[in-house]
């Protein structure tokens, strides 16, 4: 059966696995530290309640916080490590695109291959923080 | 009315405890212990939504009174039972979650719609392998499509951060109402029948060979229609990170029904261009502060917990009666939307 499929499908799969994977256990595990307390976060785990019923444009307002990629800045800080936990989560799909490219190229195959690197550009363009509400 | 409707959903319950397969005192024993997990989500789901719905309309002050965990524990217990229920019902988590925790719990639609994307970008992450080794998700397929929709999801997601959170629930419940309509009346084709490739699917190599585990036939596709469907995925890219769902119920039809994609062969697909599209969204999402861990963190671990029973259900639940149930919620929760952004509802 694994002979019908096609070389880039094994490897695409096998690095979202190891990504999907990597990605989930590091948002447990941030999570953990964040709910626990044990690192302290930017905004105290009391305050959510209030703030939660807010709009992202408000919430951040109230805070001083800027949009993109602020948390950056403060990792050390549970609720940041969070966001880098779910930041990776959300990136997984980018390697497994960029590791297929060259089986594609290997084949000749140019239209795939820029089509690979062409949805790496897209996510790359929505993590970048370039494009956003303008708030 | 939120009493009367749960009690329906109850009454639903009580007369949908039906056995599932005989085929052997054993399978019947597994079937029905199945069943009854399927049915405690479902139960859970019905008979707290109501409580949810009341607490969540407490205001400002009173919310302070509660510990900062209640909620969030409250999410995670909701979400491990949708993702039991999830699977065996053919639905993705973010279909679910979003009418359902946007209604029911006190958190701003943005986060909602947030962590909504990244549910169902998990459950596509978590998919996606096995789909991809077992031949049923197809590259050809899947990369021109993700590629329009990813991009157009950016936009949906701009555009539903930027407007009105009444104007979004109202569109929501529309869209989670059409969602249901979409759920009820499309049919499904095996194995559609297609004369012939058009010339961009020519083109792009769109065609394939797949090895149908059930039948353990081999079975030659292709596609056609592909610039309705590019028109299709647009679409579909923008609703996806405008409300914040996974795409599946709508990939499927249009690479089913559209793009005359064998049902498996576009099941399998639909996964892979989710996991592309919902990235690229949830970056909109991150990047405008719409995110908030303690609410997309329980959201996507409980949801995770839940799908691997709800897998492991799949072969054992009639999975009829879950669909049944899981349209009745969704219709619920649409309603609740619609009524929400019209100021009708509390």
């Amino acid at each position: 059966m694994i002979d019908d499929i096609p070389p880039e499908h094994l490897r695409y799969a096998q690095w979202l696995h190891w990504s999907g994977w990597l990605g989930l256990a590091v948002l447990v595990g941030a999570f953990a530290v964040y709910a626990t307390g044990l690192v302290p976060p930017v905004i105290r785990l009391e305050s959510l309640p209030e703030l939660w019923k807010l709009s992202s444009q408000d919430f951040l307002q109230l805070h001083g916080l800027e949009g993109g990629w602020h948390w950056i800045r403060r990792l050390d800080r549970s609720d940041m490590l969070s966001v880098l936990a779910i930041a990776i989560l959300a990136g997984c799909s980018a390697l497994p695109l960029l590791a297929v490219t060259p089986i594609y190229l290997r084949r000749g195959d140019r239209t795939y291959a820029a089509l690979c690197v062409l949805v790496v550009a897209v996510l790359v363009l929505a993590a970048s923080g370039v494009i956003s509400t303008g708030h | 009315m939120v009493d009367v409707i749960a009690s329906l959903l109850q009454r639903i319950l009580a007369t949908a405890a039906l056995p599932t397969r005989r085929s052997g005192a054993r399978d019947s024993a597994v079937a029905t212990s199945g069943m009854k997990w399927a049915e405690i989500a479902c139960a859970v789901i019905a008979l707290a939504l109501p409580s949810f719905a009341e607490a969540a309309t407490v205001d400002a002050t009173d919310a302070a009174a509660v510990a900062w965990w209640v909620w969030p524990l409250a999410l995670f217990v909701v979400c491990f039972f949708l993702g039991i229920i999830a699977v065996p019902a053919g639905v993705g988590g973010g279909v679910l979650f979003v009418p359902l925790v946007s209604g029911f719990f006190p958190f701003h639609l943005d986060y909602v719609r947030g962590a909504g994307l990244l549910v169902a970008l998990s459950s596509a992450l978590a998919a996606g392998p096995s789909l991809l080794r077992a031949g049923l998700a197809n590259m050809r397929v899947a990369l021109p499509l993700a590629l329009i929709a990813s991009f157009s999801s950016m936009l949906g997601a701009l555009l539903g951060l930027a407007l009105p959170a009444s104007v979004v629930r109202i569109a929501l419940g529309v869209a989670i109402l059409g969602i249901v309509a979409v759920m009820l009346l499309a049919k499904k084709s095996e194995h559609p029948d297609v004369p012939s490739s058009d010339r961009l699917a020519t083109l792009l190599g769109m065609h394939g060979v797949f090895t149908d585990r059930a039948s353990g036939q081999k079975v030659e596709w292709r596609l056609h229609r592909t610039p309705h469907g590019l028109v299709l995925f647009f679409a579909i890219g923008v609703l996806a990170g405008m409300f914040g769902l996974g795409a599946g119920w709508a990939n499927v039809p249009a690479l089913n029904l559209v793009m005359g994609a064998p049902l498996k062969v576009a099941a399998g697909s639909s996964s892979f261009i989710l996991s592309l599209v919902d990235s690229s969204a949830a970056w909109i999402y991150l990047n405008n502060g719409a995110v908030l861990p303690i609410i997309a963190a329980p959201s996507v671990i409980g949801m995770m917990l839940g799908a691997k029973i709800g897998a492991r259900l799949l072969t054992v639940l009639k999975a009829s009666v879950i669909r049944r149930l899981v349209i009745g919620m969704l219709v619920f929760a649409g309603g609740r939307a619609l009524m929400v952004g019209l100021g009708i509802g509390g």
